[in-house]
Parts: structure tokens; C-alpha cells; sequence
């Protein structure tokens, strides 16, 4: 397989300096969003860092624990400043629950991947199913063309089987998925704002009837 | 069995829950069924038809800032819904609490390219509050409910009805609905504890305090909170362009307007001061300058509805969450009694300079061409200082907000961070039917004249007693102020040739007076303000006037310029 090389033509790209409040470092940051399951909300929540021009390194939507209530796993390359802007901004959509960001060691995150392998070319390669195995991944079909293996890990776990596979240039299709992730602190964030959400508007009331 | 109505009806009858009593609207394809239902309510609705979809955006804005109330606007679908954008992008911005209902083609047409479908939800949601498709007449009387709860409550903003052809003409058992309560947004968010007894302690301490005075004291209704804080612990003050009426011009602790073009004294002690205390307002450039030279000496206290504007541009100390009319009420008790003369002393000899080189030659010259600042304070002078000011934008808006006098609450009308030409004439249209109990005055360039200029129809129609100051100097003149200082005197563009206004008033059957000379503006003035309905006063004024003092562009507060 040819991997594609885009050649740009330019000898260094020049990144546009921009002036922080924060840090300038980037770091890969993982936001948690929860909001209604209301449609265009996707919509919204992406136009936050469209509009301030930072690139979604990993998006995954699906429905949380809570009935009618979705979980956005969201990563981006950021300084600190901007994704505490980006959080802010999230939060103030009317149908956004809460938005927190987070980094890589205050979560338990997990991405599954899919590698297509020519059957031939693995045969040849007795290394190959090595890796496979070292790798804790799985072989899920197998036929005379082609076979399937299945790893779910940590991000990088995931790129070095697909780096090792690749160099007996084997691999025919590659996916993974977005990253998924839960917090690690012992504060439910979610449901501590809900309770909190339905004690003040009661409290409100009882307060409005006297 | 209950009676079954239409969507359509149904609107109507949600309108009349909300109170609606005026709404400013233009028909078409899409938006016929209401536009019928509408003519069986015209006892209870006032509908204002406009002459363009922008103009009922900007009404809907003025007749918002002035009540207090939901501006409402009806248009069609396509054409009809885009031509709000601006407006809709201004109330954003601006804070503004208005609903706009637009026609939709049936849901089953959706996504084909019918004629005049645009997909408004999409195009809307980053410049509104929220935006929703009424896809169903059952939707109607929960979605108007929640429209107008967001809408007017929290920090207000405007909010776009996407409402289908289908849902219009579909029967419905109606029932009036009430929105109090959204579980992902709050909008009476509370202080974190603490903070203000931090904020307390901060302004206890303060050796020389100032406060910020935002739009967020006017939406609060927090005048008379804000004004106690203030005279109880001695703090002098600063308004931002919106904020200009949320205390009063003449109270001694109002040391004027902060910005570009805003008073001297202010902006200087912003850069001297150790206590900023920023109430309702959200650190625009306009206000800050360079970020990087503001008020770096200070500690920042912040207080506001929306916890996204804390650090949003400026590094902020203390962050007090909330409705400050509860804040600011809250702090009041807080805080010690306190003096701190010496420091507001300090003020005077900015106040003096100005005076001097920017703010007399301005208002009293005594030779030479009609100044822009002396039409807007004699308009002030004889309308008692208790007007309506709404302003279009360029030099006219710096020159009303500057040289007006505010006397009431609610007395300015601009287009502040949008900065819209053509948002005066259709905005004190709105302001009219908001406050008919008060004078509505409205300056105009005449760039921003002709941008909506459609809309005189509209005043024709209503005869609404809109008071039209323009001040004409052939130019696009805030524009060539900034080529004359900036781009060395090229003209690109901005001179303009203009058409005989007082035949265009002719035409619209609206009294019109042109004035050129000095002896003659009372008069003429005069003579506006004590015609019933509609006049438009044309004031030839200095060509290239400037407005001064200025804060170039990405500049520093306390080294602004006093003539160019």
C-alpha cells in the first residue's frame, strides 16, 4: 500500500503566533460534554472550536447512562487558555448540561481499532501474529484474501500495532474509532448537577409561593 | 371535546399568553396562514408592517431596549428570514431579548430546494440564544413558551422560530404553556460563596476604586442597587456606551463614558486605579484597548450574568456569578461606608483638559460650520435631557453618546457591539411604540440614513413620532476620520454624494426642517420637538469634523489622543 505523502512544497509551515492569557504549550485535551438529545446540538458544540479555528482530533457521541441524555468525547490539540474558553462557550448553549475538560491522567480512556490484513502477506510474516499477540489484539474473521484484527487500547498502544504491522506492509485498511473516555475523580460531575439543578428550582418555587 | 384551532391560531393565542401586544413584521409565501390568523387578532396585536425584514429586527431591538419587554417580529421564509440576520446578530451581541418568527416551507419540502427555503435553524444558531424548527402545531405553545423564557430571562438574547407551513395550517387541541424551568441552563445563576465578601474586602481596602458600569445594570434593573453600592462606599464610575443611562449624567460619581471616543477622565484613572469593579459589562476592545496595557495595576473584580465572559479578555481576581441586582445589593451591605475624595478630586483636572481642548471648541464654537457635538447637546438641552437618545453608527453615535445628557433609565438605544449602519431609523420606530409616553430622538449620519431609509415609509404609515436628527457632513465621516489619521488622507471611498433630504421628507409627508446656520438650530430644534408626530431635522454640519478624544485602534487607555 502507498501511504499518502502530502508534500506541501514549503520547507517549514509557520504556524500564526497568537497571544494568550494562559500558557502557550498545546496539549491534547479531552473534553466531556452531556446535553440534551436535541438535533443541530452536535452542530453547535463543534461550531465552538470552528470559529476559533482548532482542529477535532477525535469526536464520539452515543447516549450516556442517563435517558435522553448524550455524552460527547471530544480531544483537541490546545493551550489551557483556549480550552477553558472552548468549555466555557460549550456550557453557554442553552442544551448543554456541563462541559469539562480534562487531561490524559485525570481519565481511563480507551479508542478501538479494526486493521484489515492481506491473509498472504500475514502468512509469510510468522512475526506478524507475534506482534498481534503481544499486543493483546484479537483476529476476528479470516479468509483466503484477507483477516481482521481487533485491538482496543490506549491511543498510542493503537498507532505502535499499526506501525509494526505496517512495516511487513500488510495492513490494507486501517480505522479507529474516536477516543472514549471516564473521569477518574470520585465526584459524578453529571449528577451533582442535576440534583443541584432540581433542589434550586424547587427551592426557588417554595420561595416564590411565600 | 375540545375546540381544535390551527397552528397558526395557536401562535396567536401563545403570543397573547406571553403578552405580546406589538409585534413589526412583513408577510409572504411562507407565513401566510399566520399572517391570517393574525388579521382575526388585530384588536389585541398591534402588527407594525416595515419595508424591509431588517427594519423589523432593529424596531423589535429598539421597542426591547427601551420596555424591557420581548420584541417580536414576524417574516417569511427564505429572503424574508435571512434579511433579520443582522439584526438578530446585533441583539446577540448586544443582549437584547427578541423573538423572531420566521416561515418555513412544509417539513415534507424540507431539504429539496423549494422556493424560498433556507435552512434558518443552521444559519442562525451561532448568533442566537436558541433557534428551533416548529415542525409540528403540537410544538407551538411549548415552543413559544421556551422562546420567550430564554429570551428575556438569564442574559437576554434573541431567539429565531423556524415554524413550517405544515405546522401553521395543522389542527390542535391548544393549551397556553409555561417554560419556568430548563434543566441545562440557569438562568439566575448564584455567586460562588465567598466571593463577595472577597469583592467586599477588595473594595474596602481600595485606595482608588472605579467602577465599570455595563448594559448589565439596565437589564438587572439594578440602578438603584448599583447607585447605592456606589454612594455608600464612595466609588466613582465609568459607563460603558450601553451603560450610559444606568446612572444618571449628572450624579456626581458619574465620571463619563469609558472607550475609543469615551471621556478622558475615565479611561486615565483605568490605568491608576487599584480596585476595578466591572458590573455588566464584557471588556470589549472598544472599551479596553490594548489588553496588554489595560488596568494592569489593578485587581478585578467582575460581576455578570454569564460566567463565560470571566477571563474572556481580561484576568479577573474575584468573579461574582450572578443577577446583579441581587449582586450589587448584596455587596452594598457588604461593603464599609467610605471617602475616598482625594482620589475622585483627581479626576477633575482630565475633566478640565478635555474640557478645554475637545469638549468646548466642540459644543460652543462660535464661528465656522454647524459642530456635530453642538446639534447633539442643544437637542439634549431642549428636550429637557430626559429623551430617548438612538443612534445610528459612525461619528453620529460617538458624537449623541457623548454630548447627550441621561437623566432616566433606559435612555440610550445603540448598536454597540455590532455596530450596524442602519440601525437607528427602524430602531426608534420600535422605541416609539415601546416608550409613546416618552421623546424618542434618533441621530443619524447620512451613510446610516440611507441604509434603512426604506423604513420612513414605515414612520409615514404609523405616524410615529420618531424625532430625526440628521446630521449630514457629505462623508461616511467616521470612516474618513480614520483615513485622515490612519491611511494619510485617502479619501477611498467615503465621500458621498447625497439627494435633497427635504424632498425625500417631502415625499413621505414627514415635517422637515434643513438647518445650516448657528442662530437658527434652538429654533429649528424647537420647532422638532414640539411637532406632533414624525420631523426630520437635517443639520448641515463640518464636513470633516472628527471625534475626539480617541484611543487609536489596539492603543492604551490612559494615552489617548486630544486632537489629530
Amino acid at each position: 500500500m502507498i501511504k499518502e505523502n502530502k508534500k506541501t512544497g514549503h520547507a517549514k509551515q509557520v504556524l500564526p503566533h497568537r497571544e494568550d492569557l494562559g500558557g502557550s504549550m498545546k496539549t491534547l485535551y479531552t473534553l466531556i460534554v452531556h446535553s440534551e438529545n436535541i438535533a443541530g446540538l452536535l452542530n453547535q458544540v463543534t461550531a465552538v472550536f470552528t470559529r476559533r479555528q482548532i482542529n477535532i482530533e477525535s469526536l464520539n457521541v452515543s447516549a450516556s447512562s442517563i435517558k435522553g441524555i448524550h455524552k460527547y468525547t471530544i480531544t483537541a490539540w490546545c493551550t489551557e487558555d483556549e480550552i477553558k474558553k472552548v468549555v466555557k462557550q460549550i456550557e453557554r448553549k442553552i442544551d448543554v448540561l456541563q462541559a469539562n475538560y480534562f487531561t490524559d491522567d485525570e481519565i481511563y480512556q480507551h479508542e478501538i481499532a479494526l486493521y484489515k490484513l492481506a491473509t498472504p502477506g500475514f502468512q509469510a510474516n510468522p512475526v506478524a501474529s507475534k506482534i498481534i499477540r503481544r499486543h493483546a489484539a484479537r483476529v476476528v474473521e479470516v479468509n483466503p484474501t484477507f483477516c481482521i484484527v481487533e485491538k482496543n487500547g490506549m491511543s498510542e498502544e493503537i498507532t505502535s500495532l499499526y506501525e509494526e504491522l505496517q512495516q511487513f506492509g500488510i495492513v490494507l485498511q486501517f480505522v479507529r474509532s474516536g477516543r472514549v473516555a471516564i473521569s477518574t475523580s470520585c465526584f459524578e460531575r453529571l449528577n451533582e448537577y442535576l440534583n443541584f439543578r432540581e433542589e434550586k428550582y424547587n427551592k426557588e418555587k417554595e420561595y416564590a409561593r411565600q | 371535546m375540545k375546540q381544535q384551532i390551527t397552528g397558526a391560531e395557536a401562535l396567536m393565542r401563545s403570543l397573547e399568553h406571553q403578552g405580546v401586544k406589538t409585534l413589526f413584521g412583513y408577510p409572504g409565501g411562507s407565513i401566510m396562514p399566520t399572517f391570517d390568523a393574525l388579521y382575526g387578532h388585530r384588536d389585541t396585536l398591534n402588527h407594525i408592517l416595515v419595508r424591509h425584514e431588517q427594519g423589523a429586527t432593529h424596531a423589535a431591538q429598539g421597542f426591547a431596549r427601551v420596555s424591557g419587554e420581548v420584541g417580536v417580529c414576524l417574516v417569511t421564509s427564505g429572503p424574508g428570514a435571512t434579511n433579520t440576520l443582522t439584526g438578530i446578530a446585533d441583539a446577540m451581541i448586544d443582549s437584547t431579548p427578541i423573538v423572531v418568527i420566521a416561515g418555513q416551507v412544509p417539513t415534507g419540502m424540507l431539504g429539496t430546494d423549494a422556493f424560498q427555503e433556507v435552512d434558518l435553524v443552521s444559519i442562525t444558531q451561532p448568533i442566537t440564544k436558541w433557534s428551533y424548527q416548529i415542525r409540528s402545531a403540537k410544538d407551538v405553545a411549548w415552543a413559544v413558551a421556551r422562546a420567550f423564557f430564554l429570551a428575556k430571562n438569564g442574559r437576554p438574547g434573541p431567539v429565531v422560530l423556524d415554524f413550517t407551513k405544515n405546522a401553521q395550517v395543522e389542527m390542535v387541541d391548544y393549551e397556553p404553556a409555561t417554560v419556568d424551568f430548563i434543566r441545562s441552563y440557569d438562568p439566575n445563576p448564584m455567586p460562588k460563596e465567598g466571593s463577595l465578601e472577597e469583592a467586599a474586602a477588595l473594595i474596602n481596602e481600595a485606595k482608588r476604586p472605579l467602577v465599570l458600569v455595563g448594559q448589565g445594570v439596565e437589564l438587572g434593573g439594578a440602578q438603584a442597587e448599583l447607585r447605592a453600592l456606589v454612594e455608600k462606599a464612595d466609588l466613582p464610575c465609568g459607563c460603558t456606551l450601553l451603560g450610559l443611562s444606568a446612572l444618571s449624567s449628572d450624579h456626581p460619581l458619574n465620571k463619563g463614558m469609558l472607550g475609543m471616543h469615551g471621556n478622558l477622565a475615565p479611561n486615565v484613572k483605568t490605568n491608576e486605579c487599584d480596585v476595578l469593579i466591572a458590573v455588566g459589562m464584557r471588556f470589549d476592545d472598544r472599551v479596553t484597548g490594548n489588553l496588554a496595557t489595560y488596568a494592569k495595576q489593578a485587581k478585578v473584580i467582575h460581576m455578570d450574568i454569564d460566567p463565560s465572559e470571566f477571563n474572556k479578555n481580561v484576568k479577573v481576581d474575584v468573579e461574582v456569578l450572578g443577577n446583579c441586582k441581587l449582586t450589587l445589593k448584596a455587596l452594598a451591605n457588604l461593603v464599609t461606608e467610605a471617602k475616598h475624595t482625594e482620589w475622585i478630586e483627581s479626576f477633575a483636572e482630565h475633566d478640565a483638559i478635555e474640557n478645554k481642548r475637545v469638549i468646548e471648541p466642540e459644543i460652543h464654537p462660535t464661528e465656522g460650520p454647524l459642530n456635530m457635538g453642538e446639534v447633539v447637546r442643544a437637542v439634549s438641552e431642549e428636550s429637557n435631557h430626559e429623551a430617548i437618545l438612538v443612534t445610528d453608527v459612525g461619528q453620529n453615535q460617538m458624537m449623541a453618546a457623548r454630548y447627550f445628557k441621561y437623566t432616566k433609565e433606559r435612555s440610550i438605544v445603540t448598536s454597540g457591539g455590532l455596530g450596524t449602519m442602519g440601525f437607528g431609523m427602524p430602531a426608534a420606530i420600535g422605541a416609539t411604540f415601546g416608550r409613546p409616553d416618552r421623546k424618542v430622538c434618533v441621530f443619524m449620519g447620512d451613510g446610516g440614513f440611507q441604509m434603512n431609509i426604506q423604513e420612513l415609509g414605515t414612520i409615514m404609515e404609523q405616524q410615529a413620532p420618531v424625532k430625526m436628527i440628521l446630521m449630514n457632513n457629505n462623508y461616511l465621516g467616521n470612516v474618513r476620520q480614520w483615513q485622515a489619521m490612519f491611511f494619510g488622507r485617502r479619501y477611498s471611498f467615503t465621500p458621498m454624494m447625497n439627494p435633497d433630504y427635504m424632498q425625500i421628507a417631502a415625499a413621505y409627508n414627514i415635517p422637515a426642517r434643513r438647518v445650516t446656520d448657528r442662530a437658527e438650530l434652538r429654533e429649528a430644534i424647537r420647532e422638532m420637538l414640539t411637532t406632533d408626530g414624525p420631523f426630520i431635522l437635517e443639520a448641515c454640519v463640518i464636513e470633516e469634523g472628527n471625534v475626539m478624544p480617541m484611543t487609536p485602534p489596539g492603543g492604551t487607555v490612559d494615552k489617548m489622543l486630544l486632537e489629530c
